[in-house]
């Protein structure tokens, strides 16, 4: 399958891509790691004229840790994100990272470009919506930084404007005591999750200080389930994981009556709602555990 | 271009199609198996079109065309990545490798080797990008364990085998290459 025929771009910096952007106007799309756009293009769904590819512009792909923060430059791969020691101070990212796809899909595939393509379905923003997230983004009129959740406004749709590029993602590292898991159901490896739960708990012994539940997959956009918030803080945990929990049962029905999924070939609105209870109660059990230090690996679920 | 359907969940509107771009084309050079080639293409030719049309190397299949099924896996400056679902320009100055570059001085890869010994394939389609992304997972792995194996070659669809002859194979090329 071919696309439509188009013009290639190759921009040797954000500037000149910026630029390149402006002077080509609404026929031109940005190719970043290209895992959804290609597709796309080879489906006739998109038919751009121009291509402004990123992949020749040096330093867009890297992954810094400060003190309180991490960086990640938008062209960074979910493959590198999955290796890099420094992610791994955020379990959740390894986690996201990690799950995304196949091997072949992450050794290309962007975190930049998954939060610019905005897609329901995708990862990256479900997962990051719990964290204190910024969109760092530059475009002709300069460079501005956005709160990830004022970035992602609809599904497929983000604050950038058409001559707007994302340069770096900063995710602010959590405070002492917290743990957080990012648990999502696929049915095969290749394919988008049927639903997805990003949880992260900043515990003091067994009681929860904090919470931040997101759900993915079930909505126009990422969900903040926020009575399921509210039920876990400021309550008592409890410490063995294998006794029923009402207060994370409670939690996890909250997070039902958030969703908003829709019927479709993953499965239907009740299937994927019920989902949604087990992969929150999941993520939650997973995020106490690291909270209070415990490793634990790999956590996607295949069908 | 989307557009929304509360009873049908998301659905994609072809965007109107405009008159068609007469695209300038573009060279490019890619060391492929160690060799370079270089031409002249269209951008919009893709990376396994490139290998199988202007290198004439068709051991890297074309499956599902989708970014699915994995059959046109090839590697990229060492990593695994579906040549369906990636333009021939993007790789400009890259080096990939093919299931035709693993063979060195008329003989078998060990990976090849094993897959051979293991009958870890039956029709064959599948096998060139199975093999490519079996070498990136050895590559970096030298013991892998079950669920790492699983992992790695979970972009890589079979229809015939079950899969489990072709753990086996990627177990057997290990222990190869490890020389145990």
């Amino acid at each position: 399958m071919y696309p439509r025929s188009f013009h290639y771009h190759r921009p040797s910096s954000l500037d000149e891509a910026v630029a390149m952007l402006g002077q080509l106007g609404d026929g031109a799309k940005v190719l970043a790691g290209g895992q959804s756009l290609i597709p796309l293009l080879k489906l006739r769904f998109a038919n751009p004229e121009h291509l402004v590819d990123l992949n020749f512009i040096p330093a867009t792909s890297f992954i810094r840790k400060e003190t309180a923060s991490l960086h990640f430059g938008a062209m960074t791969r979910h493959a590198e994100i999955e290796r890099s020691a420094a992610a791994r101070t955020i379990p959740l990212l390894r986690d996201c990272a990690s799950g995304i796809a196949d091997v072949q899909v992450r050794n290309r595939g962007t975190i930049g470009g998954s939060l610019a393509e905005a897609d329901p379905s995708g990862d990256w923003a479900n997962a990051l919506i719990t964290l204190d997230t910024t969109v760092h983004c530059l475009g002709s009129s300069g460079a501005r930084s956005l709160p990830l959740q004022d970035f992602i406004k609809d599904a497929y749709t983000t604050a950038l404007a058409p001559d707007e590029l994302v340069t770096e993602v900063e995710v602010k590292v959590p405070p002492k005591g917290s743990g957080g898991a990012y648990v999502a159901f696929k049915r095969s490896a290749p394919v988008y999750p049927s639903a997805s739960a990003a949880v992260q708990l900043t515990m003091t012994g067994d009681v929860c200080q904090d919470a931040a539940i997101a759900l993915g997959c079930v909505g126009l956009t990422a969900i903040r389930a926020t009575e399921a918030e509210a039920a876990l803080r400021g309550k008592l945990v409890s410490a063995d994981l294998n006794e029923k929990d009402k207060t994370i049962d409670a939690a996890a029905e909250a997070a039902r009556a958030a969703a908003d999924p829709q019927s479709d070939m993953r499965g239907s609105a009740e299937y994927k709602r019920q989902l949604v209870v087990a992969l929150v109660k999941r993520a939650i059990q997973i995020a106490i555990r690291r909270a209070r230090g415990e490793q634990v690996e790999g956590v996607h679920l295949y069908a | 271009m989307l557009a929304e359907n509360k009873s049908k969940g998301f659905i994609f509107m072809p965007e109107t199609a405009a008159a068609d771009t007469i695209a300038v084309d573009i060279n490019i050079s890619i060391k492929v198996n160690g060799k370079p080639y270089s031409r002249r293409v269209e951008p919009r030719m893709l990376l396994v079109e490139f290998l199988r049309e202007a290198c004439d190397l068709t051991g890297t299949h074309v499956g599902c065309d989708t970014s699915y099924c994995g059959a046109c896996t090839v590697l990229m400056n060492g990593l695994a990545v579906k040549s369906c679902t990636m333009f021939a320009v993007q790789a400009d100055g890259s080096e990939i490798t093919t299931v035709e570059g693993l063979e060195k001085d008329g003989k078998l890869h060990p990976i090849q080797k094993a897959f051979g010994d293991s009958y870890g394939l039956q029709c064959g389609y599948c096998t060139p990008g199975l093999m490519l992304s079996a070498h990136q997972l050895l590559s970096e792995n030298p013991e892998p364990n079950e669920k790492q194996i699983r992992k790695a070659i979970a972009g890589n669809t079979c229809r015939c085998t079950g899969y489990m002859n072709i753990f086996k194979a990627i177990e057997l090329a290990a222990r190869n290459m490890r020389g145990a």
